[in-house]
């Protein structure tokens, strides 16, 4: 990592950034919804479930707020977690006759799927700027293979953690420190560290200027490839780490593991205030993207309002509205 | 006694009729075609058909099996047009997506001549089919409903957890909801779950946030009630209420044979079923014996006291 001269501290972090303040408007927009729907909404129990079960997706799409900001695009992330979970949860099986059901065996098998992960970043990134192939492709390709090699590892069933080892690895996803479960803490630190990349290293202002206009970042000597690629192995790293938090909530992984969590995680990365084609990210806004995708399934639930035919409809509703809205409180900016 | 000798009879005759055949190697392509494995369910399906096919291959050298698994009801209607114009299928095994959409599909192949097994899931027209493996979804919702009517002596407040919107979710459900009718249950709420251990996950937790008073859980599926289990874990009302699944994973039939008091039941709903039907359409060809007609495999209700004639440690499901 870089280090860039650290910017006048008044200006970035108090500053009202409109962008970001949009995507907040909107969520407490749904908080007062949910609180309307049902008193059950604001119980702690709830909005702890709630924002736990988000943290995979904030995760993953604080990998994509990269991705996107460099003008890229990865549709292989849902298929990727199935893929790391399943193998780390293999690994973690296989380790255990060598060095028992401990935290040992945990530990090493989370550093495999964090190496997974990166490796099939890494493949991601290869292909599409060795290959000069659209991003979607190369990732629509990855998704089918990641999702195939997962189903091939279960035979087409379920991968089951051992449940000696998943005794010792459970608590990770249902418990925490102060009260806040262990995804919440890694989802700051997370969040914090690629906010950090993004906005105070050169490699953040490369994707940037990627995003923004490729050929005038390569006329400025930005070695492209490097950045990008760059990109997607943060991604799959961003991914891992998902999986490390995903794999203690169950203890298995099968086929429909993480499906359609590239489209959450693209949605929220939007709903953020990061610009579809490039250019622009915003950590904070993805972040609470995900939290509010968690939030509309989560008030779907709560209520019975609408006949369950018809949720898909109306979270599709609440998504485009939740946009909009951003979109034109950010545009009076 | 003279019962038992008169079967072994029987069946040492079907097996020397079907060497005969087999030594003259009859050449029969049968086609199966089955929903990809995208839940636990269908994984079980697609594992006992690949199974199937590689013991029928080694029992009748002239056969072939062609197992295609298909990820929607639309990739299921190309694929049959592919087993007919590129494989010549003398024989098919279908379980259609859904029933109206692949009922004409179906009827194509049958018009090219080949011998056409049903499994599952009806199509409009029964006509079409040779054979039926009929399983029975109404039943397992019927069953489920019962059980969990006695057991609450007709009152008490459930929540039901559906599967994929499609049309055994709905036959399940209807059923269901059929066999509660006029007592004082009360369903909270019905959410799709997808036939999916997450989904259930989530979809259990909001229920427990929303609901104080639960007394029974219907799962419909084993998946969905794996994910159940773990919300109410996590909310330690464990206590509180029973679960009823569905299917006959072999962890769920572990958990009613121990005696949990979460699982007290599951309904079978055997992935199987494939593999009778695989092996009577063989059955048609090379011993020839009659097989049309219809063949029902029923959703009984596992208990403690019989789920051991129901649980295999080492099959995937």
């Amino acid at each position: 990592m870089t280090a860039v001269p650290q910017p006048k501290p008044a200006r970035l972090p108090f500053r009202l950034d409109l962008r970001l303040a949009a995507p907040l408007i909107a969520l407490v927009a749904l908080f007062i919804l949910g609180a309307l729907v049902n008193s059950a909404f604001l119980s702690t129990g709830n909005l702890t479930n709630v924002l736990t079960r988000s943290a995979f997706i904030a995760i993953i799409a604080v990998g994509a707020t990269f991705v996107i900001t460099a003008g890229g695009l990865d549709l292989s992330v849902g298929a990727m977690a199935a893929f790391v979970s399943g193998v780390m949860i293999i690994a973690m099986n296989w380790l255990m006759r060598e060095f028992g059901a401990g935290w040992g065996t945990v530990v090493l098998g989370m550093l495999v799927g964090i190496v997974v992960g990166a490796a099939a970043g890494l493949v991601n990134g290869l292909v599409i700027t060795r290959g000069r192939i659209e991003a979607f492709i190369v990732t629509l390709g990855t998704m089918g293979i990641y999702r195939s090699l997962v189903t091939y590892l279960a035979d087409g069933g379920t991968l089951s953690l051992n449940t000696q080892l998943r005794a010792v690895y459970r608590p990770v996803y249902y418990e925490g420190m102060l009260g806040i479960p262990w995804p919440l803490w890694v989802l700051a630190v997370v969040g914090a560290v690629g906010a950090m990349l993004l906005y105070f290293t050169r490699f953040g202002r490369y994707c940037f200027a990627i995003g923004s206009n490729e050929d005038v970042a390569r006329y400025s000597a930005i070695n492209i490839d490097r950045i990008k690629t760059l990109t997607y192995v943060l991604q799959g790293v961003c991914v891992a780490i998902a999986c490390l938090i995903y794999v203690p909530r169950l203890g298995s992984a099968s086929a429909t593991t993480g499906l359609l969590w590239e489209l959450e995680a693209i949605t929220a990365v939007i709903i953020g205030g990061t610009a579809l084609k490039g250019g622009y990210g915003r950590i904070g806004g993805s972040i609470i993207g995900a939290v509010t995708l968690a939030l509309i399934g989560n008030i779907m639930n709560l209520s019975n309002m609408v006949s369950e035919y018809l949720n898909g409809a109306v979270q599709g509703l609440i998504i485009v509205a939740a946009v909009l809205l951003q979109r034109s409180i950010a545009a009076r900016k | 006694m003279l019962r038992k000798i008169g079967l072994t009879a029987a069946l040492a005759t079907a097996l020397m009729i079907g060497q005969a055949a087999a030594q003259e190697a009859k050449n029969v392509v049968m086609g199966v075609s089955i929903p990809a494995a995208t839940h636990g369910w269908a994984g079980g399906l697609n594992f006992h058909a690949k199974r199937t096919a590689e013991l029928l291959q080694k029992r009748y050298p002239g056969l072939k099996v062609i197992v295609k698994p298909a990820a929607s009801a639309t990739v299921q209607a190309n694929d049959l047009e592919d087993l007919v114009t590129v494989q010549k299928i003398n024989a098919l095994v279908v379980l259609p997506f859904e029933s109206d959409p692949l009922t004409a599909p179906v009827q194509q192949v049958k018009k090219s001549g080949a011998f056409i097994t049903v499994v599952d899931r009806g199509l409009k027209d029964p006509t079409i089919q040779d054979v039926y493996v009929a399983g029975n979804n109404p039943e397992l919702g019927r069953v489920s409903g019962e059980y969990i009517k006695g057991r609450l002596n007709g009152k008490g407040n459930i929540v039901v957890l559906r599967g994929i919107p499609t049309v055994i979710d709905d036959e399940r459900v209807k059923a269901f909801e059929e066999a509660i009718k006029g007592t004082e249950i009360k369903v909270l709420d019905k959410q799709y779950a997808n036939w999916n251990r997450d989904d259930g996950f989530k979809v259990m937790q909001d229920y427990l946030a929303r609901f104080p008073k639960i007394d029974a859980v219907w799962a419909q599926d084993d998946d969905i009630a794996v994910g159940v289990l773990e919300a109410l874990k996590q909310a330690k009302r464990e206590g509180e209420m029973f679960v009823v699944g569905g299917a006959g994973m072999k962890e769920m039939i572990k958990r009613v044979m121990d005696g949990d008091k979460l699982i007290p039941v599951d309904v079978l709903y055997p992935p199987a079923m494939i593999s009778t039907a695989m092996e009577v359409t063989a059955l048609n060809f090379y011993a020839g014996a009659p097989v049309r007609g219809t063949y029902v495999i029923g959703a009984p209700l596992i208990t403690k006291e019989n789920a051991k004639e129901y649980y295999f440690p080492d099959s995937p499901f």
